[in-house]
């Protein structure tokens, strides 16, 4: 199905189950420890055996030599499969450090060699008696110090007007440098893999955010065709965009289950996921704003400056920032350094998460140069149009009704304007706010239904659930489109045989996978109506029956001889290119910083979002609650600590690496403004899942602010930051 | 991991005696040399009979089998699970006789006797437990890894609380401790949830509280 025009009325609009507050089909599941994650498929192949990688204790070098023989005479050892055994794997597009072969060491904890044994304490004793050699070489590891080197990313720097004479000739300006720290995705559920060959045919059973993009990688690394693959990923525990791509996890099992013939089992060591695999790139960002007395921004600059390893991408923290504010004069750029750290890649809302950090403080700075209230200052500055291209307007854009909304809601009328007044007790209050914003993004999506005698409609998609809630809005969709309760729909996911689907990231899953399932039961409904011999534009599909006219029949009769199957994609034309396609959502924060010791505690969260039809406001209002958890997150403790000497993350485990935890995180509030958006898709939704990380940690930093009076630019929030800073206590 | 750091030092050693680039470091470290002259012995086991979720077992394990290993991979009870193998996350929680415990870094053969109650031992998908059902009715997970460790540990610390052991939220060390969300949220904090559902369970934690109240 072809989406190349706003949608129209459809069944979607009945809103019998979508849009309806539902629990999750797979809770039963999940709660009672039945859901069947990658390492725990005991029934899937006979014989595994157990996998344990060891990681390279170098961050950049080559390997002289590796010495497996006692780890190969150890007790249970099956096979040894070593990196300099193997050619580096050919990567595909999304990946650039060398994922396993070779002799060169491209990070910290690299994937060098993976011990097979009976057991995994055998293979986890055995990895350690390998002897490795290495030639260590120079490495560049510290982002400040490399930035003045750092090239201008191609086609990056984007001009309007003439930046430097409006910021000149502004009467109120902010030149103002900021920082965001590495940060980790730290997904509960480790990378893992069970890798099973039968003759030239591998399957894996994985953790993987996108089927297909995992399957073509893995074929292409293992240099085999890509129908010879099969990946399996039904239940996936957290990813962040760390599961996005192919890993070494996956790329070593199936060398390793091919050299020793059988199956192999691997779950990567928490201690190496945080070096050996993608984290968020630290940025430093300037922002220079430029204003008149009207507060009307004239001048907006945003320049950031990242890190990577040779061939990787930039962290692209100033994506927001053509499009959030208006202002006639712009210019946005980005730098690159060479960093030997772990690749840079996606975490969760990639560039937005990082940029809002630093522009949304910039916006609160600039209020108070102005004297303005903060959430009138961004009012002020709305723009309904793309502000790089005027004749391109948003489909929607709900940001003032956001902000109106969430300060009426939360109270914001009676924060004190004045940082560091506000004493309760040993407490300073304070009351901070942020706009969140992030694209919606439109990818191919393709689902499978097949209607059966009984009456029960199946999905198959490869589509994955990573806590989403996929199973449920599926289920939800199939059963709005043909008139089934959902108890009669069953969801299979994560299946490479299934239908190619949009994947979980970006925050456009939902929106694409229900639009692939909606493509598919249009096709569907007019089967079934052939096979009902009704004329289809006339049928109508409610209450598990089928009706036209005086004729009805339960659903289900229209299979009663064969199982009815449709399969379908949807697939958009240019309706992103004519619209400017976003979500929007304004943070409240209020919190309390002990007067005495700095530190500081979260009291309420507040997000008002709009992101188009919301499809199921219990799993959505979960994405949004979890995003402003992983927000407070960056905010105030997150951070990968550099060895600037020896380039690597120290802090790699759960303990070093500090995420937020249950005493951290007060009762959240979300609200969904009442929004359909006919330009995105047939479903009339947007992604959601994480626009609620957008804005949230620059809420905190502001209320961090209003509490103490102390400005910090440097993230995370730690109290070593300000604690020289605060009021006098008496 | 151990070698990590043992390397490290090695690593460290070894630049810090020539210059930085270009050095050849050696990483096996000398204590687990040693311990490869005793491979050609068999790996210790040893026998333990404990009861899980009220099914007796008698298993003869290697000694370094852990407890959780032992549920996941010898009992093939996959519901308890491994977030880091080093207590740090809790999704592996069980309650091992009545009092939760990480049980990744207990060894199996120190439960000779026990008694283990793991998440399948509290409910089933037709058979839910109560709590189980409030995690589902208010939504606390959403990737569902650390949902077991968090459910059962929820049930252990209620049964803390009224037992009278103390925590630091406590304005009164000295008086019994009362089952308020801010105790709650602290006893928890052991259990990590990187989808940050941390409201909504704490939701699902007032409510099974208030019926068992």
């Amino acid at each position: 199905m072809k989406f190349d025009t706003p949608a129209g009325t459809n069944p979607i609009d009945q809103g019998k189950v979508v849009g309806r507050p539902t629990p999750r089909i797979d809770g039963k599941f999940k709660t009672t420890g039945t859901a069947p994650y990658a390492y725990e498929r005991h029934d899937v192949a006979p014989n595994q055996a157990y996998g344990y990688i060891l990681g390279a204790s170098i961050a950049k070098g080559t390997i002289t030599s590796i010495d497996t023989a006692e780890a190969e005479a150890a007790n249970g050892v099956i096979g040894i499969v070593s990196t300099l055994d193997h050619k580096p794997v050919p990567l595909g597009p999304m990946n650039t450090a060398n994922l396993f072969g070779g002799g060169e060491v491209q990070h910290y904890h690299q994937a060098i060699a993976m011990v097979v044994a009976e057991s995994f304490e055998q293979a986890r004793a055995a990895a350690h008696l390998i002897r490795v050699d290495y030639a260590r070489g120079e490495g560049s590891f510290d982002l400040k110090r490399a930035a003045p080197s750092a090239e201008p990313v191609e086609d990056s720097e984007k001009r309007q007007g003439d930046f430097e004479a409006a910021f000149g000739n502004a009467p109120v300006t902010l030149d103002a440098t900021y920082t965001t720290p590495d940060e980790s995705h730290a997904m509960m559920e480790p990378f893992a893999t069970i890798a099973a060959w039968e003759g030239d045919k591998l399957t894996v059973w994985t953790s993987n955010q996108m089927i297909q993009w995992n399957k073509r990688d893995l074929a292409k690394a293992l240099d085999m065709p890509i129908e010879k693959v099969r990946v399996d990923s039904p239940y996936i525990g957290g990813g962040f965009g760390a599961k996005l791509f192919l890993r070494a996890d996956a790329v070593v099992a199936a060398l390793g289950a091919k050299q020793v013939g059988r199956p192999v089992k691997l779950s990567m060591q928490r201690p190496l996921t945080f070096n050996n695999s993608t984290h968020r790139a630290a940025t430093i960002q300037r922002i220079r704003f430029g204003a008149g007395e009207d507060g009307k921004l004239t001048a907006i600059a945003h320049e950031s400056t990242s890190g990577n390893l040779p061939g990787g991408g930039p962290e692209s923290a100033i994506n927001q920032t053509e499009l959030l504010y208006a202002g006639e004069n712009r210019l946005t750029a980005m730098r690159l350094a060479i960093l030997n750290l772990p690749e840079g890649n996606a975490m969760r809302a990639p560039g937005e998460a990082s940029g809002l950090m630093a522009l949304e403080i910039a916006m609160d700075e600039m209020a108070e140069k102005l004297g303005m209230d903060p959430v009138a200052f961004r009012k002020a500055n709305d723009t309904q149009v793309d502000p790089m291209n005027p004749e391109r307007p948003f489909s929607k854009r709900k940001m003032i009704e956001c902000l109106d909304r969430g300060a009426r809601e939360f109270g914001w009328e009676r924060r004190n304007p004045q940082p560091g007044r506000n004493r309760e007790g040993r407490w300073l209050v304070g009351h901070g706010m942020a706009v969140g914003f992030r694209n919606n993004l439109l990818m191919k999506s393709g689902a499978r239904v097949r209607l059966s005698g009984d009456g029960i409609v199946t999905v198959e998609t490869d589509m994955t659930d990573i806590g989403t809630g996929t199973y449920t809005i599926l289920a939800q969709t199939a059963a709005e489109m043909m008139g089934l309760p959902i108890e009669r729909i069953r969801v299979e996911l994560g299946d490479s045989d299934y239908p190619i689907s949009a994947g979980s990231g970006g925050q456009w899953g939902a929106n694409n996978s229900t639009s692939g399932v909606y493509a598919a039961c249009v096709k569907l409904r007019e089967q079934v109506a052939q096979s009902l011999g009704f004329n289809s534009d006339e049928v109508e599909f409610a209450d598990g029956q089928v009706r036209a006219g005086e004729r009805s029949f339960p659903l289900g009769h229209a299979a009663a001889e064969n199982d009815l199957t449709a399969e379908d994609s949807i697939e958009y034309g240019n309706l992103d290119k004519q619209f400017q396609q976003s979500t929007f959502a304004g943070h409240f924060v209020e919190l309390a910083v002990d007067a005495y010791t700095g530190e500081a505690h979260l009291r309420r969260m507040l997000a008002v979002c709009e992101a188009g039809r919301i499809l199921n406001p219990i799993s959505a209002r979960s994405q949004v609650i979890g995003a402003m958890t992983m927000g407070a997150g960056a905010a105030l403790m997150e951070h990968l600590v550099v060895d600037k000497r020896f380039g690597f993350f120290v802090n790699h485990d759960l303990a070093g690496y500090e995420v937020p935890v249950h005493a951290d995180i007060p009762h959240q509030e979300v609200i969904f403004l009442e929004e359909t958006d006919p330009v995105s898709s047939p479903m009339k939704a947007k992604g959601v899942g994480e626009l609620g990380l957008c804005g949230v940690s620059a809420a905190i930093a502001n209320a961090l602010y209003n509490a103490t009076g102390a400005r910090v630019r440097d993230y995370p929030i730690t109290l070593d930051k300000y604690l020289d800073r605060l009021p006098a206590v008496a | 991991m151990t070698i990590d750091h043992r390397t490290l030092l090695a690593s460290r050693r070894g630049v810090l005696a020539g210059s930085a680039a270009g050095v050849a470091v050696h990483s096996a470290s000398p204590a687990f040399a040693a311990s490869s002259s005793q491979k050609a012995d068999a790996d210790p086991t040893a026998k333990v009979s404990l009861k899980v979720n009220g099914t007796d077992h008698a298993l003869d394990v290697d000694t370094r089998t852990t407890l959780l290993d032992l549920l996941r991979e010898h009992l093939k009870l996959a519901g308890t699970k491994k977030g880091c193998d080093h207590g740090q996350c809790g999704a592996c929680t069980v309650m091992v006789n009545g009092e939760r415990i990480n049980s990744c870094l207990s060894f199996a053969v120190m439960h000779e006797g026990d008694e283990v109650t793991t998440i399948e031992g509290l409910g089933t998908p037709d058979d839910l437990h109560p709590l189980q059902d409030a995690f589902i009715e208010h939504d606390g997970y959403q990737c569902g890894y650390c949902t077991p460790g968090q459910i059962c540990s929820a049930v252990a610390m209620l049964q803390e609380i009224r037992s009278g052991i103390p925590s630091h939220v406590q304005d009164d060390i000295t008086e019994d401790p009362s089952v308020t969300e801010l105790e709650m949220r602290e006893r928890m904090s052991g259990n990590i949830c990187r989808c940050g559902a941390y409201s909504n369970i704490a939701e699902a934690l007032a409510e099974f509280a208030g019926e068992t109240a």
